[in-house]
């Protein structure tokens, strides 16, 4: 089965002003991403992860080269056309799960459905059945702070999920997680792939992350030192 | 989406309660500050209009351009008639007629002969009339220091240091010698019923204090009066009516003919008050301008800071795809409505405060005690329009004028960078 690209990334290069100097945090990376992967960026700390990762989300630019995410390219976006870009087709899971602390989980997981328009009645359903996926609908009307860390990243990955995205990206989603809620949370997040065909990419160099992937990009001071696909994945 | 910012506002104390009760604070002393500053400065003005200027006043146009001299030759005729008139026509005002006249004091001994005299200042006014309020007026009844206050025709006050000087006590009798209306020397005769004191140097040298009735037999100016001093209901000075009623009477009964005319002068108009007046309208500009700044500055800061603490949030925001506008015009509206909601409390808060210092004052004569220009000792707040409106400038301008320059760093900063200060 062939699945259509979409992300096509193309000798691009990422520089950071520093003082008067610059710094190259990503150094002419080529990489194509297909419909429904399971993929990761993998690499020591500062080796470029998150920079690649925020471009591909279109919460930065590439200096150089093109990435064209879902047909359109991301140095090219007015500010509002790359925030239509997220809203409607990407989700974001951090660190730090990001949560919006005085919002109750229900309406954390709303929030990306307000920015859509989408009326009241089909938002109720579209909430719970995100909070059915990650099995916290008896938390509906908690709060983040009385939650537990891999509550609040399931919450999370139910924001990220809610609107059906056809990307959703991944920053060292199990890094503040122990053992079990990163297994947990892992499957829950390769269910959703499989099931929603939802395309993943994840930063981490956590080997519990690695061990699900579909496909590693190991990444080495801002260039690709290895693209494994792994076809059948055995833990 | 409305719903959702609101509840975020609601619940999120730092963002809704805490700045709410800065700006209110802030608002509160703006508008409590302009009512003390409008009351002191106004405060020293009725002192003056109490004991010397009315709010406006009546005269004869040739005894205006003497006033200095008290010259109760030309004083003002037929004064019963012309009151009335006056009452009729300025109902917001009621008006006081008084004789200022200059004379010596004769105690005399036992035998009749001269004991002590002195130069002084005599003040004719309504002391005996019931519905006279003139002892009101001029704080009588506290500044009385020995006796008691004239009940009957040919009592007196005399003040407390003329008193002793000249060696006389209530129950005394003294002799004023002075001049009649029509220029011919006279002689009256007072019982001494109190002494005063005002605490004023310049009221408290040679006063002496007496019913126009008596005055004007003393001084044979039958229904006549040197002065006819008018004072607004409201109870304080108002220069813009004053002016306006002086410039209303006095094109009804000025002519350029009849130097016996009666002239109608605001408190302005008179001497130097009206440097003092614009003075203090100045002054309390200055003040209030500054005060305003100052809290400008505190409340523009509390904005900032609002705005910067939610660098994060924002984030969140963007990254799920609100517009950086959009995010932008709701921290604007969030810092409107806390601005508005402040200033709304603070002008309510401030005004309720300058009130009951309106009504109750502060007391500070310990503080101006020895003071020798006519100061007020109390201090009254003095509610005025501005104060209406001046608190929604730090409120409401300074708040929002803050919040958006602190979301302009949401423009400026690459949606990235705000990410890392929010992992960070
Ligand atoms: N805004 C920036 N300005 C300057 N340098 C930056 C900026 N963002 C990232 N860098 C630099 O680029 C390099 C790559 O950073 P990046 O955050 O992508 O690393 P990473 O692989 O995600 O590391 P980690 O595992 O620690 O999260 C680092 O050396 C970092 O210091
Ligand atoms: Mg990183």
């Amino acid at each position: 089965m062939e699945n259509k690209s979409i992300i096509s990334i193309s000798r691009l290069i990422k520089r950071f002003p520093m003082g008067k100097d610059e710094f190259t945090a990503l150094r002419d990376i080529s990489l194509t991403f297909t419909e429904g992967e399971f993929a990761g960026l993998i690499g020591p700390s500062g080796s470029g992860k998150t920079t690649l990762l925020n471009i591909i989300g279109s919460l930065d630019v590439p200096t150089e080269g093109e990435a064209l995410v879902l047909g359109r390219s991301i140095g090219k976006l007015t500010t509002r056309e790359a925030a239509r870009l997220r809203k409607e087709n990407i989700g974001f899971i951090f660190q730090s799960y990001n949560l919006l602390a005085v919002h109750t989980v229900y309406e954390n997981v709303e929030f990306p459905l307000l920015l859509l328009n989408i009326p009241s009645a089909g938002r109720h359903k579209m909430v719970m059945d995100a909070l059915e996926w990650v099995g916290l609908t008896d938390k509906v009307r908690s709060k983040p702070p009385q939650l537990s860390g891999g509550q609040c990243q399931r919450v999370a990955i139910a924001r990220a999920m809610v609107k059906k995205p056809s990307l959703v990206l991944a920053d060292e989603p199990t890094a503040n997680l122990d053992a079990d809620n990163s297994h947990h949370i892992l499957q829950t997040m390769e269910t959703l792939n499989r099931e929603l065909k939802t395309t993943f990419i994840f930063a981490t160099h956590d080997d519990k992350v690695i061990s699900y992937l579909h496909r590693k990009i190991f990444l080495l001071d801002g260039r690709v030192d290895k693209d494994e696909i792994i076809r059948s994945n055995k833990r | 989406m409305i719903k959702f910012l609101i509840k975020g506002l609601w619940r999120d104390k730092s963002r809704s309660r805490l700045p709410i009760i800065v700006v209110t604070i802030g608002v509160t002393l703006t508008v409590l500050m302009h009512a003390y500053i409008t009351g002191f400065m106004g405060d020293t003005i009725e002192m003056n209009a109490r004991f010397t200027n009315g709010h406006i006043k009546v005269m004869s146009a040739a005894y205006a351009e003497n006033m200095d001299q008290m010259p109760v030759d030309l004083a003002l005729m037929n004064v019963e008639e012309l009151i009335t008139s006056l009452r009729d026509g300025y109902p917001e005002t009621e008006w006081a007629a008084r004789i200022k006249f200059g004379g010596l004091i004769d105690a005399p001994d036992s035998r009749g002969e001269t004991r002590s005299q002195g130069p002084a200042i005599g003040f004719g006014i309504d002391l005996l009339s019931s519905q006279s309020r003139e002892t009101q007026r001029l704080n009588l009844e506290k500044a009385l220091r020995q006796g008691k206050m004239p009940s009957g025709p040919g009592e007196i006050l005399l003040s407390d240091a003329f008193a002793t000087k000249l060696k006389v006590a209530p129950g005394d009798t003294v002799t004023l010698i002075g001049s009649s209306m029509n220029g011919s020397m006279t002689m009256y005769n007072f019982i001494v019923a109190g002494t005063i004191s005002f605490g004023v140097e310049i009221m408290d040298r040679g006063t002496i204090i007496a019913d126009i009735s008596d005055v004007r037999m003393a001084l044979d100016m039958p229904d006549a009066a040197g002065e006819i001093l008018g004072f607004m209901n409201t109870g304080f000075y108002d220069n813009t009516k004053a002016l306006e009623i002086a410039g209303d009477f006095n094109r009804k009964y000025l002519t350029d003919t009849d130097e016996y005319d009666p002239v109608m002068k605001s408190l302005s108009q008179q001497g130097n008050m009206g440097q003092y007046v614009a003075m203090s309208e100045i002054w309390s500009m200055y003040v209030s301008l500054i005060f305003i700044f100052a809290m400008s500055l505190v409340l523009w800061n509390a904005g900032l800071l609002g705005g910067l603490r939610r660098y994060g949030e924002v984030g969140i925001r963007l990254a799920m795809g609100e517009e950086k506008g959009h995010v932008y015009r709701s921290m604007i509206w969030e810092s409107v409505i806390i601005g508005l909601v402040g200033s709304v409390l603070g002008t309510a808060l401030g005004i309720f405060f300058a009130w009951l210092i309106q009504t109750y004052g502060i007391n500070i004569s310990g503080m101006m005690r020895g003071a020798s220009v006519m100061l007020p000792d109390t201090i009254r707040a003095r509610i005025s329009p501005p104060d209406f409106y001046i608190g929604f400038i730090p409120g409401l301008i300074s708040t929002v004028l803050g919040t958006m320059l602190s979301g302009i760093g949401i423009y400026k900063r690459q949606t990235a960078r705000l990410f890392k200060e929010l992992e960070a």
